[in-house]
């Protein structure tokens, strides 16, 4: 009898799909697909009950080889070498520390070189690679999707699942390109075509969707830009947010201490550049932009949609057709006591923050330095400096960042989340403003009553310069000083 | 998990769209370890308000939301549904729900009830003219009513099968994904090589 030969139909498909299909452990009709997770980032937040519920089963981690954990929503960013002084901030730590423990999870604390934002370390150790399946129960879980990695954030019910199977059901997602044509220009960034996008999308125009982001314009950015288009996939309702692996992505991850080595490291290489979207396969939906007319972009009100070019003005809700969107403007600009009409860089601020899983990185503390150099900080305007991890604060200050923002008198912090959840000290008082590189404008997200413009790295520093919403463009020239 | 197969409660109309999950309770209330305890949290900042209708009796002691559109967006706090519940809501009735939010709702046995536009509309209406009016959400045939006489809402709602039967079953999904550790084990065992791990 002959042999029965496996004819393979050729189909063609996209990155998100055969990321997905790779990681498929059971299929059944009427059912959600069961998913094999690769990497499972753990924090202090989402994660004690999920813990609890293993212990009350009596379940155990089935993958700690494939978790790990870390300290950075409501760690402090001042005074970190010492007990954390609010006790039910401690406690949640403390169960952190204790739960790594007894269920045997690698965990980066607070004063550990490693520590940092979950979304940070990742990347950084070498753990988040092209293919990969990532979960954490946080939203900017989809910040690892610039790897061409499928990442989205969980709750902590699924937090729960995933420590005790390493699977999750889940429903396949349909697929959208962001087509960025174009190049940006000089002294507009990955956050400000962001920023674009959702303006055009809306809060809710990506759900049900995995993004990929492709186009000249993306695939000239750094691996750190790309961070911040995927980080904010969820601000417009994404699933997750992707970038096909190219030499850029190879680059940054050969050599990190977890990347593949030898010949593993050819093999992943090879599978990898397999990953990207078949040239003939098609997208549910796609949304073509163009990088070249883009400037800075800030947002106005509530919510990460809501934003205009940084040389616009506050909208007028009475020129939006549809009449939710008017009515949520109309809130939004009584909470951020705005009037229609006024000009962008007529706003002025109390607090910068530089910082987050947005704009936290090495990059983004080398721009707001370079805006910073030979200038000081505005009087009764505050400067917030917080790099995303810890690593992220050795290498600034090898750098002598840190010494440019002292000088320029802003505080330096440690590494966390910080400001841009107001979860731990650094809030916003009631009715204080802020230009933040963080990732949600939403009412009270960065202390209760406090009011946020969401604003790139260069921004944000020309801002606290000037005391009102700017670009480095607006500032005078530093003078060349000692050497007149 | 607790079975639910029908609620019927005293709704309560949020007039807003985009209610992110900030709103629904704010960062500085997640710091608890357990299950329970955040209903103080539920909306914090709104309830400061006298204005707001959880303030409001008889609104006060609802059980079901009917809430905008774009409910539940940001965090993934899964605290917000704890929140929601610990409050005693059972069920919140929007034309659109975040992914996440809507994920964790079924976990936790909250039911998210997907409506037309219109007949949030039609709900909000009737629950400000008559307050105290029931709202029942009944997963079996997927339908939520309220209200008499012509003013009455009829209306189907969204959730996906799975979601339904498991929450009309009552079942946990651990278990479930357990039951195939046989496809887990043979799934792992096929894994390359290349693959990170985090122990060494």
């Amino acid at each position: 009898m002959p042999e029965e030969q496996e004819v393979e139909i050729y189909r063609a498909r996209t990155l998100a799909e055969k990321v997905w299909e790779e990681h498929v452990v059971r299929r059944a009709d009427g059912e959600p697909d069961l998913l094999y997770i690769d990497l499972h980032l753990i924090h202090e937040v989402t994660s004690p009950q999920a813990f609890d519920g293993l212990r009350l089963a009596g379940r155990r981690v089935r993958r700690p080889d494939l978790t790990v954990a870390t300290e950075d929503h409501n760690v402090p960013t001042v005074d970190w070498d010492k007990p954390i002084a609010d006790p039910v901030s401690r406690t949640q730590v403390e169960t952190l520390r204790r739960n790594a423990e007894e269920f045997g999870v690698r965990l980066h604390p607070l004063g550990d070189k490693e520590q940092g934002i979950v979304h940070i370390i990742g990347p950084q150790l070498g753990l988040t690679q092209p293919g990969m399946t990532i979960v954490c129960g946080d939203s900017h879980t989809s910040t690892h999707g610039a790897f061409g990695a499928l990442a989205f954030g969980i709750g902590t019910s699924e937090v729960e699942h995933v420590l005790a199977t390493q699977t999750l059901p889940q429903s396949r997602p349909k697929t959208m390109a962001v087509t960025v044509n174009g190049s940006l220009p000089d002294g507009v960034t990955a956050k400000d075509l962001v920023l674009t996008l959702i303006a055009h999308t809306g809060t809710g125009g990506g759900q049900g969707y995995v993004v990929e982001y492709r186009g000249p314009a993306i695939e000239e950015l750094s691996m750190e830009g790309r961070m911040t288009i995927c980080n904010m996939s969820i601000e417009w309702g994404a699933k997750a947010g992707m970038i096909a692996p190219d030499q850029t992505t190879f680059d940054y991850i050969e050599g990190r201490p977890e990347a593949p080595k030898g010949a593993d490291w050819d093999a992943a290489v090879e599978h990898w550049r397999s990953l990207r979207t078949d040239a003939d396969a098609t997208f549910d939906k796609e949304i073509v932009l163009d990088a070249s007319t883009m400037t800075p972009f800030v947002t106005w009100g509530t919510n990460p949609g809501q934003g205009v070019p940084l040389g616009g003005a506050v909208p007028d809700p009475a020129d939006l057709e549809d009449a939710d969107d008017r009515v949520a403007a109309e809130k939004a600009l009584e909470y951020m006591a705005l009037e229609a009409g006024t000009p962008m860089r007529e706003i002025s601020v109390d607090t910068v923050f530089v910082g987050s899983c947005t704009n936290g990185r090495i990059e983004d503390l080398r721009l707001a330095a370079e805006v910073l150099r030979g200038r000081t900080v505005a009087a009764d305007t505050r400067l917030l400096v917080v790099p995303g991890s810890a690593r992220v604060r050795l290498q600034a200050e090898d750098e002598g960042l840190d010494v440019v923002f002292k000088e320029a008198g802003a505080e330096w912090r440690g590494a966390g989340c910080s400001m841009c959840l107001g979860m731990n000290p650094d809030q916003l008082a009631p009715g204080e403003r802020s230009a933040s590189t963080s990732n949600r404008n939403f009412e009270g997200r960065q202390g209760k009553g406090g009011r946020t413009h969401l604003v790139s790295v260069p921004v944000a520093a020309a801002t606290a310069v000037r005391g009102t919403l700017s670009s480095p463009a607006d500032l005078e020239p530093v003078a060349s000083g000692e050497e007149v | 998990m607790e079975k639910f197969t029908q609620h019927t409660g005293i709704g309560v109309p949020l007039r807003r769209s985009n209610v992110d999950t900030d709103q629904i309770i704010p960062a500085s209330y997640l710091k608890r370890v357990t299950r329970t305890g955040f209903e103080d949290g539920l909306f914090a900042a709104w309830r400061n308000d006298p204005g707001f209708v959880l303030n409001r009796e008889p609104y006060a002691a609802g059980s079901v939301l009917v809430a905008g559109p774009d409910f539940g967006t940001g965090s993934s706090r899964e605290h917000a549904v704890w929140a929601l519940q610990n409050y005693g809501f059972r069920a919140v009735v929007s034309p659109r729900f975040a992914d996440i939010f809507r994920g964790n709702s079924g976990k936790a046995g909250l039911v998210a009830a997907q409506v037309d536009e219109k007949v949030v509309q039609r709900l909000w209406d009737l629950l400000e003219a008559e307050p105290g009016t029931t709202v029942t959400v009944d997963l079996e045939s997927r339908t939520v009513r309220a209200g008499e006489g012509p003013d009455a809402v009829e209306d189907s709602f969204d959730i996906d099968d799975y979601t339904r039967w498991r929450l009309l079953e009552g079942l946990d999904d651990i278990g479930i994904t357990l039951s195939h550790a046989d496809d887990i084990d043979a799934f792992e065992a096929a894994r390359p090589s290349y693959k990170p791990v985090t122990l060494h």
